[in-house]
């Protein structure tokens, strides 16, 4: 199988569903722009032409109910946003209309939208291209939440989310968009609302999303190295939760570390440390607990993002002092990269 | 001065009537039975405002679509919405357009493309919009009406949604029923003075005509044109017609004493009510014509009887269903 990066796996699940389906358009900011949201949007309008797939307006919010009133009609739309942040413009109609419309109306309608939000970080992406909102959108019934990690999990889930009768929020991490997977070809659908368990382990269970998964499975291999075997569970969808997959790990290895990319009040993780909590609190080994980002903006200065971000050693570190051991080797073994601000060398910036 | 009405518009006159008369009777009972307390949701009535829903009704097809607003029962009716359906709603009933999920502010009947309403202002605009955009992608000739207040001219959303519908020339019918008030808020603390909407709205590029809603005649020889308009391909077209609420913002009574607005401006607009006035006419035409009316009018209260007799028998959804319809379930096809 080829390798391929998230970004084309991407651009291979658009191009897949809009094959297959004619009612599926695509459009959103810089979607046929040269440089086609990351690649993630090549060739397909000259492939699918000018009807289908558009560059629009800069107004997140009719745009987002422009989607609502086609999927009235049969339309499924899949809305691109280079940043997240831009779609808070858009919270009426996604809040207020999309996620309650099926409800609100006895069942009679569904919204089969997509949208599709990039999330930054470093380079200066600063307080308003940096957030990682997903327990947010997670907090609004009638919508479905997903993340994806791995490039295959990011076409077939996003082929699986075109495809769902409901609005669905496809987060995709900038710092995943130049991963290297094996992306099998065809229409291949990862169903949404199933987690996955990315490393086996015995000793503590650490549950994570998105780029986070990548620093988790960093800090699971050092901690193997030191006799502690981790289960790293990739939630991949965040709305609905897989909790089985949380509740059989944790029953099993007895502790737990909710990883998260959000600010940490309100976030992901301490709904799964709460939940864990409340239904397993008699076979834990340890109090469950959690490492966020900080309830802090992310700052701009490449001074001021240097050990902001959670990496690997934080959460070494965290799992070694729940099992009672030294950490005084982590941030030596496990150094911030540098430059810190970047995902590797393929990032020149500027976004 | 009430004049006789010229033969050969007798028909269409009765038809004008019939819409009329028939939001008006509806709103006035639900106004009526309103502090009995079983309808358990938020009312926003049409009552004074019924002339530009009936042109409406004369001048569309029953699948163009129309979405509309939280006082949204005149638009839901005129577009053909079931009356028992619609009462039933707002007794949060099973049998009720939304199953008793909605209530007054969310209005559907799929089987006439009364798309929805919306609680929120201008809320609905951009779905409107989508919808005339579905109806281009499908190369069909329906047209998407959506109904607006002067109130949601104010938001951000409203501008974004008419200026999409100029950019891809979408067939977008917006109707904007100017009643002077956003609750209690009068235009002078909301828009700068002087300033009309249809004028701003034809400088972003899009189409426009206005109109006294107090005259019904024009407001329908209006209608009817700009749906034919938009129905043709030429792009969006945007109508504003000046009317006046009679009752409070939300619910069932008066609210003049509140000293937002006189009772003597309340009075002149009801003295030009082009309900009673159209309905003077008819009997002044002639003793046959006013049998007519009669009759149209009994039809009417007996319908609107029936359909509170249908909501009030009409059995509660069962606790389970709160707890239902969160999600679509079923896959779509492909």
């Amino acid at each position: 199988m080829t390798k391929k990066t998230f970004s084309t796996a991407i651009n291979d699940a658009l191009h897949e569903a809009m094959r297959i389906d004619q009612s599926v358009i695509c459009y959103g900011l810089g979607v046929t722009d040269p440089k086609a949201v990351f690649n993630t949007t090549s060739n397909l309008e000259k492939k699918f032409g000018s009807e289908r797939v558009f560059d629009m307006p800069t107004s997140e919010n009719a745009m987002t109910g422009v989607a609502i009133g086609a999927a009235l009609n049969g339309i499924k739309s899949v809305i691109t946003h280079q940043r997240i942040d831009f779609f808070l413009l858009a919270m009426d109609q996604i809040v207020n209309g999309a996620a309650k419309w099926h409800y609100m109306y006895g069942g009679q309608s569904s919204i089969p939208i997509t949208i599709r939000l990039i999330i930054g970080r470093g380079w200066g992406q600063g307080p308003t291209h940096s957030q990682n909102l997903q327990a947010w959108f997670a907090h609004i019934p009638g919508l479905k939440v997903v993340m994806p990690t791995s490039p295959e999990d990011a076409k077939g889930m996003l082929l699986s989310s075109i495809f769902d009768p409901n609005p669905v929020i496809f987060l995709e991490h900038r710092w995943l968009h130049d991963t290297l997977g094996d992306v099998p070809s065809g229409d291949i659908r990862v169903p949404l609302g199933k987690a996955k368990i990315v490393k086996a382990g015995t000793d503590i269970t650490l549950v994570t999303m998105s780029y986070m998964t990548v620093e988790a499975v960093h800090a699971a291999n050092y901690l193997e190295e030191k006799g502690i075997v981790c289960e790293v569970i990739d939630l991949r969808t965040i709305k609905p939760l897989d909790w089985k997959t949380i509740m059989d790990s944790v029953a099993k290895t007895g502790r737990l570390l909710a990883l998260d990319s959000g600010f940490t009040t309100g976030s992901v993780s301490g709904e799964v440390v709460a939940r864990v909590a409340m239904e397993k609190f008699s076979i834990l080994k340890s109090a469950p607990t959690r490492l966020a980002m900080p309830d802090v903006p992310e700052p701009t200065s490449l001074a001021l993002t240097k050990g902001f971000y959670v990496r690997a050693s934080n959460i070494a570190e965290k799992v070694m002092d729940m099992f009672g051991k030294n950490t005084s080797d982590i941030k030596k073994d496990l150094p911030e990269p540098s430059p810190h601000d970047v995902p590797g060398e393929w990032f020149k910036g500027p976004f | 001065m009430v004049h006789p009405i010229d033969s050969s518009s007798i028909e269409n006159s009765l038809s004008l009537f019939h819409q009329m008369y028939r939001i008006r009777m509806v709103e006035e009972e639900i106004s009526r039975r309103y502090p009995e307390g079983k309808m358990r949701c938020p009312v926003h009535l049409s009552t004074g405002q019924e002339s530009i829903p009936a042109a409406f009704a004369l001048s569309i097809k029953k699948n163009d679509f129309a979405v509309s607003t939280h006082r949204g029962h005149a638009h839901y009716l005129a577009k053909g919405g079931d009356l028992k359906a619609m009462i039933a709603e707002i007794y949060g009933k099973a049998t009720g357009c939304s199953k008793g999920k909605g209530g007054s502010m969310h209005l559907i009947d799929l089987n006439v493309n009364f798309m929805g309403t919306s609680a929120i202002v201008g809320n609905s605009i951009p779905v409107g919009v989508g919808l005339a955009l579905s109806a281009q992608l499908k190369g069909t000739d329906q047209i998407s009406c959506i109904f607006l207040g002067d109130g949601a001219v104010e938001e951000g959303v409203f501008y974004e949604s008419v200026n999409f519908a100029a950019v891809r020339k979408l067939p977008v019918l917006f109707i904007c029923e100017n009643n002077l008030y956003s609750v209690y808020s009068p235009l002078s603390v909301r828009q700068p003075k002087g300033r009309s909407i249809a004028n701003m709205v034809d400088a972003i590029g899009v189409g426009t005509g206005t109109c006294n809603g107090d005259d019904i005649y024009s407001s329908q020889k209006l209608m009817q044109n700009a749906v034919n308009k938009v129905r043709s391909g030429t792009g969006p077209y945007f109508l504003e017609f000046s009317t006046y609420r009679w009752r409070e913002h939300c619910g069932h009574d008066f609210d003049n004493d509140l000293g937002y607005r006189s009772e003597k401006e309340f009075l002149e607009w009801k003295s030009k009510d082009p309900l009673i006035n159209l309905e003077e006419s008819l009997y002044k035409t002639g003793v046959k014509l006013g049998e007519k009316v009669d009759s149209i009018k009994a039809s009417i209260n007996s319908e609107i009887i029936s359909a509170f007799k249908f909501a009030e028998t009409s059995k509660f959804p069962d606790q389970i269903e709160a707890y239902q319809d969160v999600y679509a379930k079923e896959e779509l096809s492909k």
